[in-house]
């Protein structure tokens, strides 16, 4: 294989890791939706816990993108 | 059939001179004092930040348009965050905490807003936070201010954050270098989380910019390549879409970053009671 091509394949793959992400994020929504329809008085409450375990599970995602980028760049 | 453009959502990215200014040396570092693309999105954020508060600064009982806009993102800091997560002892540093939301706030809206035209083959705005080296500069002034504050407020006795309690000494060994890692890390998931979304959503924006001329290009040549028209629509659709969801991302990872900040403010503001 032509090493640019496997460059390339390389970085495609790299993205991969947002799988977790993703799965994550769904877990996490999913979750607090689940518990704020059940007890919506509470829901107000925890937006803020809820942005901030999005901001990390999101992190591991752009971990991803960011190995990715220097796959495709900075090699 | 017409010729294709060149599909490159990075070029967006580059950093173009405007106006040449001087060069220096110190130190062997070259400084460039010209202005660049990005110095002048800087500069027109900070001059609507203060031309903002100037004028809605009134103190009126029964606030206008301007006035409620900044209460509510004074009440997001307030409210929604310093008070819950720190408790009264967190007010001190309001100030500092809605400065960083609102200068993140207003580059990433610059970024949205302002930057998708280019005029006389200059791109005079664009997404500042979508460089690593603005978010990685942000990052290291927000982690190491609060990390030198907790020196400042309790002395060495601030090492103890990276010794658990109730662990016994060679647990409390062990695990130090562990949460050395995990505490250091932090300016760098900061300056990549806001990096990665707004160059991300930049780069997807413009990828769907091109597919719109592309498939238009296509579609012009008539026949049964007219079809292309449906695909290029929706891609316009898209933009529209897209647009909308990254004001969303702009205020979100503005607020984001604050509630981050918050928490390891609490961490140096109620060191030692409640951990």
């Amino acid at each position: 294989m032509e090493p640019e091509a496997a460059r390339l394949i390389g970085a495609g793959i790299a993205t991969s890791g947002m799988i977790g992400a993703g799965v994550g994020l769904g877990v996490l929504f999913g979750n607090y939706l689940q518990a704020a329809i059940r007890n919506p008085s509470a829901a107000a409450s925890q937006q803020t816990m809820l942005f901030l375990g999005m901001a990390l599970t999101e992190t591991m995602g752009l971990f991803a993108f960011v190995v990715s980028l220097i796959i495709l760049f900075a090699s | 059939m017409a010729e294709q453009p060149a599909i490159d959502p990075m070029h967006q990215f580059m950093i173009q001179k405007i106006v040449d200014g001087p060069k220096f040396e110190l130190g062997g570092l070259v400084f460039d004092m010209s202005i660049t693309n990005s110095v002048a999105s800087m500069l027109v954020g900070a001059v609507a930040i203060v031309a903002f508060f100037l004028l809605t600064a009134r103190g009126q009982v029964v606030p206008n348009r301007g006035q409620a806009v900044a209460e509510a993102l004074y009440n997001i800091i307030d409210r929604v965050l310093v008070t819950p997560i720190i408790g009264p002892h967190g007010r001190p540093y309001i100030p500092y905490l809605f400065t960083l939301f609102v200068v993140i706030f207003v580059l990433n809206l610059i970024g949205v807003v302002l930057s998708f035209g280019s005029l006389a083959g200059q791109t005079w705005t664009f997404t500042v936070t979508s460089q690593l080296a603005i978010t990685a500069t942000l990052a290291i002034l927000t982690f190491f201010s609060v990390f030198i504050l907790g020196f400042i407020k309790h002395g060495p006795k601030f090492l103890g954050l990276f010794f658990p309690s109730g662990m016994g000494v060679i647990g409390a060994i062990l695990m130090a270098p562990i949460e050395m890692i995990s505490y250091f890390v932090r300016p760098l998931t900061l300056a990549l989380r806001l990096f990665g979304n707004m160059m991300g959503g930049h780069v997807v924006l413009s990828l769907f910019g091109s597919f719109v001329v592309a498939l238009g290009l296509v579609g012009l040549s008539g026949g049964l390549a007219s079809l292309a028209f449906i695909p290029a629509t929706l891609s316009f659709a898209m933009i529209v879409a897209l647009t909308g969801l990254e004001l969303v991302v702009a205020l979100l990872q503005a607020f984001v970053w604050v509630a981050l900040a918050t928490v390891y403010l609490n961490e140096v503001v109620n060191f030692g009671h409640g951990h």
